[in-house]
């Protein structure tokens, strides 16, 4: 086992990302114009740093699979954006935010990256008004926030539950104009299958052009991947149905290290799975959690009288109902962090106090919130002895103001009304922590390869801060970036365009197009689809929301069965030279069975419970988690070797906290 | 739930197509009618049956990637849902459903069901941002307020998904509706004022270079929007439209 360098800079936590600028190399524009980055992935972080690099001068090529750069998932992302403007004057700072990030990470994230995030945070907001982006706004006219689980301030920016919509069509527009200059090439409908590495650098991509099915080269002098995340590995996730790890695999498999990839944020409150054939799961904000009370039945009769449809949940009177979030955690109540809210279901439901069909849906109740809103309303109108009636009419209004469209998609999703009867929710898998390691510039294990956004693994340790994804997102992409990428172009200025024609690419497009020939020519009777489902099953069984030696040990053998019968069993529809979704599923199926067995190899080392991963061997007499700084303050970083996703080899590089004291979270 | 499918076959932009008709079972109401595809999918591989290709991705509504025109109408029966939340208890069982993708001449189509919108991203290409490079040192975002009800109708335009079902929907195949949700969300907003005028006779022109029709103020695109996007937004883009067109040189 060797350690990793990180390359962060010298110096106090707070100067260290200024400093780095001040001294870092640059080109100058004449250079730029010499120099060629490939961005795959067009989601905030890949649209912001495509279009940010364009404007500085490079030549950028981008790639994104869906057939607009503005369809990324970064689009469905609801609830907000953080940064520390302290806009509200209640004491949030650029050092809370990084504090918060931290500790709410479970102590498993680089300080040096967390804290420079927290630095550019507020300049997203400027960049993004500036831009045309509607945020909500407060009748004085200025920008208004909310707040967040796990934090104490109101940081959060938002446009009500579209925050990533409007924040990725702001970045897809600075895309469009350096597409429209003819600075940003966009290759849609494209997805890239394989990385090309040329005496040891990132030199290019071999894509697949989704339409005509034809392999195409792409070379230039950087690389970035803005990929997203992997949730898609469990089948069912809040993910959209193209997520996938392709890209960042293939990465992996030419030298670029996954780390913690077991860290997996389930979130607490998803709409429950209904059926067999269901394809995905829909998220409900977190927001709902400030005013939503999360119940199940105090006695098991109850539970199982509402699952047979004997009983509704309105006929539960209040001292029959277990608020366990609000029993267990007093000080944090709804609004612990998601890992917990979503381990404290599970325990409820495997007790067998589930409350549908399945077993495994817990209530998520707003009476109170419609009640207190209702008779503050009518104090507020100066109506007298409101009846009940009439304060629930005024209640349902505010809560209806407050979160209107995410009532309305459960009605949608659900046929059931949520004014008048409780919601239904389980956490289900909504993003991934883990990722490809990066050193402080955002470069992977290879050179000229980084990893930006989703995709790579530095800010947010074991479990995720709600609505910092998007600020990590832009933050990598129009503030990290554009610096760092310059930095290792500086010593490329001389090399001149990079050929396509070398050995390389022949080699990667080779290896690409054998592939995609092996699942046309498999005599197998299967679809994809089954296969999906089947490591779905297993992740989400053995390395979900609890894991355990056995059980993890049990998923590795088998996935690995499971990789043997796909490649013998698996039917693949259609040819290769043409429009073949089956044949891209085929592909991004295979790498997810090599990725999960990765997962659980990395479970299984990481003997503590920390964020999202918790190992049910380690936790307290009251069940919360245990995490062991002594041991495993560190970032697992795996080498793929021999051939062989189980085979990987572990790096470790330990995670040194000069600014925060390491404690035990606690929301009691 | 059993449904009769009649489903538009069509090879590639070459082929002249064909509707086809299949059956499927196994269907369960609270299925999205997109899973009711994956269903039918499924089986045709097992029949060795190419399946139907069709545009999809976030499959909650909001990536715009869906489309479909189910019995007649854009997204299917029912007002504000894409087709990913149009669900099969909106159907009877043993109903005959017809899907076709969405007709446009500015939206040839790729395969089956699958068309190619790019002419949007034109159009946005044309006009559709705020001239501002990526900058550390742009003034505060709270520097120039906005009045709450401007910023909220400019956030009511900006929701447009770009899913095309107003085009779709509309006889003349007319873009209007797209074009104007973001030509208002910029000329509701201070940031957009200064390229307000070039910004609408870009995007205007790059609409019609692309082959989009007229408007006749039939208003079926405004009731298709699955966002709601308003047809106010088209007056106030008329309004834009005809000022820049007298002002600029």
């Amino acid at each position: 086992m060797s350690s990793l360098n990180a390359h962060i800079p010298e110096g106090p936590l707070a100067d260290k990302w200024t400093h780095h600028k001040a001294k870092i190399p640059l080109v100058s524009p004449a250079n730029k114009r010499r120099l060629d980055v490939i961005v795959v992935g067009t989601g905030l972080a890949g649209s912001a740093a495509a279009a940010s690099l364009a404007e500085l001068g490079y030549n950028v090529k981008a790639f994104c699979f869906q057939d607009s750069p503005r369809r990324a998932h970064s689009i469905a992302a609801q609830g907000g954006i953080n940064a520390a403007k302290n806009y509200q004057n209640d004491g949030d700072s650029t050092f809370r935010l990084f504090y918060d990030t931290i500790k709410g990470g479970d102590y498993r994230s680089r300080e040096a990256n967390v804290h420079r995030l927290a630095e550019v945070s507020a300049s997203i907001i400027d960049q993004c008004v500036a831009q045309g982006v509607p945020f909500a706004r407060d009748y004085g006219g200025l920008l208004d926030n909310r707040s967040f689980g796990g934090v104490q301030v109101s940081r959060t920016f938002y446009a009500k539950g579209q925050t990533g919509q409007q924040l990725l069509l702001g970045a897809y527009s600075a895309l469009s104009r350096q597409v429209a200059k003819g600075r940003v090439q966009m290759f849609a409908r494209h997805e890239m299958v394989e990385l090309v590495v040329v005496d040891g650098k990132a030199r290019g991509i071999i894509a697949r052009d989704l339409v005509s099915g034809e392999l195409e080269r792409h070379s230039a002098h950087a690389v970035l991947l803005c990929t997203g995340g992997y949730g898609n590995v469990f089948y069912l996730s809040t993910n959209a149905m193209g997520s996938n790890v392709t890209a960042a695999w293939k990465a992996h498999r030419k030298g670029a290290y996954m780390a913690n990839p077991c860290f997996t944020q389930i979130h607490p409150t998803c709409i429950p799975v209904s059926g067999h054939f269901q394809s995905k799961l829909t998220l409900m904000s977190e927001s709902l959690r400030n005013d939503g009370r999360i119940w199940v039945p105090k006695k098991k009769e109850d539970a199982e009288a509402i699952r047979s449809g004997k009983k509704k949940p309105t006929d539960l009177n209040e001292e029959d109902r277990d608020y366990y979030l609000e029993r267990r955690y007093p000080a944090f109540g709804n609004l612990v962090p998601r890992d917990v809210a979503s381990r404290a279901a599970k325990e409820r439901c495997d007790a067998g106090f589930g409350i549908n069909k399945t077993g495994e849906a817990v209530y998520l109740d707003f009476a109170s919130a419609i009640e207190r809103y209702g008779k503050e309303d009518a104090h507020v109108q100066g109506i007298h002895h409101p009846t009940p009636e009439k304060i629930r009419a005024l209640g349902e209004a505010i809560v209806e103001s407050k979160y209107g469209n995410l009532f309305q998609m459960y009605e949608k999703i659900t046929a059931q009304n949520p004014y008048k009867t409780p919601m239904m929710i389980y956490p289900a898998v909504h993003y991934t922590m883990g990722g490809i390691w990066v050193d402080y510039n955002l470069m992977t294990t290879v050179p000229g390869l980084f990893a930006l956004g989703e995709a790579n693994f530095s800010d947010h340790g074991a479990n995720r801060l709600g609505a910092s994804a998007l600020m990590q997102g832009l933050a990598d992409g129009y503030f990290v970036a554009p610096y760092t990428v310059g930095t290792y172009l500086a010593d490329d200025i001389q090399t001149g365009k990079i050929s396509t024609d070398s050995p390389e690419f022949a080699e990667a497009e080779k290896t690409a197009r054998d592939r995609m020939e092996g699942f046309l020519n498999s005599n197998g009777n299967t679809p994809v689809e089954v296969f999906h489902r089947e490591l779905g099953k297993i992740m989400w069984d053995q390395c979900g929301m609890a894991r355990s030696e056995t059980g993890l040990k049990k998923a590795i053998t088998d996935i690995r069965a499971l990789r043997e019968r796909f490649y013998k069993e698996v039917k693949v529809p259609g040819k290769m030279h043409e429009m073949n979704p089956e044949l891209d599923k085929a592909g991004r199926v295979a790498d997810f069975m090599e990725l999960g067995e990765l997962m659980c190899l990395d479970a299984l080392s990481r003997e503590e419970s920390c964020g999202g991963h918790f190992r049910e061997e380690h936790q307290s007499e009251e069940g919360e988690a245990v995490r062991r700084d002594d041991d495993f303050a560190y970032v697992a970083a795996w080498e793929f070797a021999d051939h062989d996703p189980g085979k990987a080899k572990l790096h470790k590089e330990d995670l040194v906290f000069e600014n925060v004291k390491l404690i035990t979270r606690s929301y009691k | 739930m059993k449904f009769t499918l009649n489903v538009w076959r069509q090879n590639g932009p070459q082929d002249k197509g064909r509707m086809e008709t299949y059956q499927v079972d196994q269907v369960s109401d609270d299925m999205s009618f997109l899973e009711m595809i994956d269903v039918l999918n499924e089986q045709l591989i097992h029949q060795n049956i190419d399946p139907v290709v069709f545009d999809h991705d976030c499959r909650e509504g909001i990536c715009g990637m869906c489309s479909m025109f189910i019995n007649g109408e854009a997204h299917g029966p029912g007002r504000g849902v894409t087709t990913c939340q149009l669900h099969m208890r909106e159907f009877s069982d043993g109903d005959t459903i017809t899907i076709e993708p969405f007709r446009a001449k500015a939206f040839p189509i790729i395969k089956d069901l699958m068309v190619d919108r790019s002419a949007f991203d034109r159009i946005i290409q044309a006009g559709g941002f705020v001239s501002v490079n990526t900058s550390g040192n742009l003034p505060d975002a709270n520097a120039t307020r906005i009045e709450k009800s401007h910023a909220d109708a400019a956030f009511d335009a900006a929701t447009c998904i770009g899913c095309g079902a107003c085009v779709a929907t509309c006889k003349n195949a007319s873009a209007m509706l797209f074009t104007s949700a973001k030509v208002s969300q910029f000329a509701l907003l201070p940031q957009g004022q200064v390229e307000a005028s070039e910004r609408v006779l870009h995007m205007v022109n790059q609409m019609d270079l692309e082959g989009f029709g007229n408007c006749t103020n039939t208003g079926a695109c405004e009731v298709e929007c699955p966002k709601g996007i308003s047809i106010e937004n088209i007056a106030r883009m008329n309004r834009e439209y005809l000022s820049a067109s007298l002002t600029t040189k």
